[in-house]
């Protein structure tokens, strides 16, 4: 239940960005050869989930226009992209990291507008990110040797990329930066609700003239992913989603030689002991788990503290809860957000009135909600048991349940009691213990003293239902690309001279027909 | 008057026990010529959760220990089963129906094979692994880890003893604990390998032999939820895809089969790690 302010605090007058800086076209259709064509799905709006406001049609692609992206990416291939060099390949990332940079404020604005996340958050977190991306991956091109597949690593082929609405463009940048990268074309759908900065983003390459067909970017819902993963001359698949989906996909794929990665749901444990730095700690907190609403799959939804600071915790991220401020996402000064669709939000507020009726304790600090919009205030929920289904499901929004322990080997048993893996917080000043406790944790992301951070030179991914494949770094690049040693296909090579001679044709898995 | 020879029961490896299946089920393994050679144990579904259980007790010691001990123990496995080299030379003969030069040439194989593997335990981190340079105080590092559980379906034909190495010992050089279905045509090495691996100081339950029908077997371990992997390596005679789908109701890690033998890989023992990256922060001094 809300409850006042624990603490006053300054009113702000409103300081909008202005989104002058945008212009936007009434329609957009696919990205298909380097070109804008029209859509032969039915188009649908995308809408400001601050306001509900309309902001552009767009183009839905069906089975045929899947095939005409694919086609043109595979062309692209043959023709173009699998000829170039890698430092020309780098070149033209390059230019498409600068052009980010160049335009990053109008495609900050467009997130925020599309997306409800907080300027400061597109500005200062998600665009400079997406840049980053673009300009480590550039410099991997010519470099593919080096990426631990041994000399003349090959590109795989044609990638299709479907990515989430809660980080539209940087998804879009932690797939297309590595495939381009190692050498493949992609054909990319973007999120339903979140399809704007893709398009801007396809304006981009057309300024970067990148040879049409290299990236083709198709918009649409859930079959058009579906026809994009499942279309036969697809060599990759990399999805960022739902467990349910990558599920369906890892099904689908199966038997098919199509190389997989997913990144898929979390439920992380936030552990802080205590000996934390505690006022780290309450802002790691805050991050973890308000940081862009909520919509993070590492987000630290599971906030598990020590037994005899759990009081103080609390009570000081009660404090500090009432002083974030809720509104509208192009605001410089909002913390919080609009949930990114009425869908999204229905879950939120279903699994938040199931928390209550399974006995946790639920509570957000007072603060006025916006009549239009889709919005969940920050919410806490103590007394939290490791069975409540607040604390089993991905939640995806503003929600946090806190749960207690005694004993490290309590917090890492109850950190890993769950079928997913993706991501870990440790909060202690004790650095031995850290170390311990990570090597214990099975995730595949740990932040010590830290929360959701982000670089294009660090693997992201995850364990177990979290999905599998790496992201980011060295390794993420490796997911484009295959050894050509005579073993290629999960490569085989560096063997003992004797068994080099032993059988193996060179193993191309069964191009079956499911 | 020659001597009566004292035929030897072939039974399954499960948990550092030789246990018969729990079904009471046999079945015969004949030569190459099709006389009969050894009754097998045909293990069940029931056998295959049992080894199933016994790998995931076994993973928090073999992951956790050193990877210079895991090196050592499995290195101990290559000095005694060359010290056990004939044996297995007369049952690659009697099962295979190749030539003792051949049954020798793929024992020795088998066993620089598994040589290569031990040591890699020490050092396939740092081949795998990375520290990454963020923008940023941190420190960042990735390094791999074992999966957990891996089930196998040896290679079902060719060389039995080197299809089996080929798959058992890059899943364990990590850490992980495997259960695997042999040949089914020719177990009796695997059964033997099996032995090889009890007199060692490897823990019960890091390697569990099943012998009997992959096709029955396999569907358990694919849809079973405490297996982090599945390696389909001697699987194409199998529906695999079939496999496969099972395998990915709890996002399993899977390799295809290969047609073959696999080859000794860095690879092969990379594909059943999961990568950690661990950031921490500097502080500002």
């Amino acid at each position: 239940m809300a409850t006042e302010p624990t603490s006053s605090f300054l009113e702000y007058a409103p300081a909008p960005e202005s989104t002058a800086i945008l212009s936007l076209k009434s329609d957009y259709g696919l990205f298909i050869d380097g070109e804008f064509v029209a859509g032969n799905g039915t188009p649908f709006a995308t809408i400001s989930p601050a306001t509900e406001r309309h902001i552009a049609t767009i183009a839905s692609a069906n089975a045929h226009d899947v095939d005409t992206a694919v086609a043109a990416a595979r062309a692209a291939y043959d023709t173009t992209w699998s000829r170039l060099s890698g430092a020309d390949r780098g070149k033209y990332l390059f230019r498409i990291a600068r052009l980010v940079q160049e335009r990053a404020r109008e495609l900050a604005v467009a997130e925020s507008l599309d997306n409800g996340k907080p300027i400061k958050e597109s500005r200062d977190v998600d665009v400079p990110l997406v840049a980053a991306w673009f300009f480590y991956y550039a410099g991997w091109a010519d470099k593919l040797d080096y990426a631990g597949l041994g000399a003349d690593p090959r590109a795989l082929g044609v990638a299709a990329q479907v990515i989430p609405w809660n980080f539209p463009l940087l998804m879009l940048a932690w797939k297309i930066a590595p495939a381009l990268a190692a050498g493949n074309t992609v054909v990319l759908k973007p999120a339903e609700t979140t399809p704007l900065t893709a398009l801007l983003f396809a304006e981009i390459l057309q300024q970067a003239d990148l040879p049409p067909g290299v990236v083709n970017i198709i918009t649409g819902a859930g079959e058009t992913g579906e026809a994009l993963v499942n279309h036969p001359d697809v060599n990759k698949v990399a999805f960022t989603g739902s467990t349910a989906v990558g599920r369906a996909i890892a099904k689908s794929t199966a038997g098919t030689g199509k190389r997989l990665t997913l990144e898929l749901g979390g439920k992380a444990a936030n552990i802080v002991f205590d000996d934390a730095p505690i006022d780290q700690a309450i802002e790691g907190i805050v991050n973890g788990i308000f940081f862009n609403q909520g919509h993070v799959c590492c987000a630290g939804s599971r906030l598990l503290v020590q037994e005899n600071v759990h009081d103080e915790v609390v009570d000081r991220l009660k404090a500090r809860l009432s002083t974030l401020r809720l509104g509208d996402p192009l605001d410089k000064n909002t913390d919080i957000g609009a949930i990114n669709s009425r869908e999204q939000l229905e879950r939120v507020r279903a699994l938040s009135d199931i928390g209550e009726a399974e006995g946790a304790e639920r509570w957000s600090p007072a603060c006025d909600i916006p009549t239009d919009g889709f919005w969940f205030a920050p919410t806490i929920f103590t007394n939290v048991s490791t069975s409540h289904r607040i604390a089993r499901e991905e939640i995806f929004g503003p929600v946090l349940s806190v749960l207690t322990f005694r004993t490290p080997a309590e917090a890492i048993a109850k950190a890993n009691n769950t079928p997913y893996g993706l991501s870990a917080g440790i909060w202690s000043d004790k650095g031995s213990k850290i170390l311990a406790v990570a090597d214990q944790l099975r995730a595949g992301v740990v932040w010590a003293n830290t929360f959701n951070r982000f670089d294009p030179a660090s693997p992201f991914g995850g364990y177990k239902e979290s999905g599998y494949g790496r992201e980011g770094g060295r390794h993420g690049l490796t997911a484009y690309l295959e050894s050509s040693g005579w073993g290629a296909d999960r490569g085989l090579r560096s063997a003992p001279a004797r068994i080099e001679s032993s059988p193996t044709k060179k193993s191309r898995r069964k191009q079956a027909a499911k | 008057m020659t001597r009566l020879t004292i035929p030897k029961t072939y039974k399954l490896a499960i948990g550092g026990k030789f246990p018969r299946s729990e079904s009471g089920r046999t079945y015969e393994v004949v030569a190459a010529d099709g006389s009969f050679l050894a009754n097998a144990a045909k293990a069940s579904r029931k056998d295959a959760r049992d080894a199933v259980v016994a790998a995931r007790k076994a993973v928090s010691g073999w992951s956790g220990a050193t990877g210079y001990n895991r090196g050592q123990v499995l290195y101990r496995i290559a000095e005694l089963l060359e010290g056990r080299r004939s044996q297995f030379v007369d049952e690659i003969v009697a099962s295979e129906g190749v030539t003792r030069a051949a049954a020798s040439t793929q024992v020795d194989t088998a066993i620089d094979t598994w040589v290569w593997y031990a040591g890699w335990a020490d050092k396939y981190v740092q081949a795998a692994g990375n520290g990454n340079p963020v923008s940023g105080p941190y420190f960042n590092l990735s390094t791999p880890e074992p999966t957990g559980v891996v089930a196998v379906i040896a290679p079902q034909s060719g060389a039995s003893l080197l299809g089996l190495v080929g798959v058992v010992a890059p899943a364990l050089v990590s850490g992980n604990t495997v259960v695997v279905i042999a040949s089914e045509a020719a177990p009796l090495s695997a059964i033997s390998l099996a032995e090889v691996f009890a007199t060692s100081d490897v823990p019960g339950g890091v390697i569990n032999v099943l012998t009997g029908s992959p096709a029955e077997m396999a569907p358990w371990l694919a849809s079973h939820a405490d297996v982090n992997a599945l390696d389909l390596a001697g699987a194409e005679a199998l529906d695999w895809i079939e496999l496969q789908v099972l395998a990915a109701d709890t996002l399993k890690r899977v390799l295809a089969p290969v047609g073959g033998i696999p080859a000794p890989s860095l690879e092969r023992i990379v594909a059943f790690t999961e990568t950690k990256t661990v950031w921490h922060t500097k502080s500002l001094i």
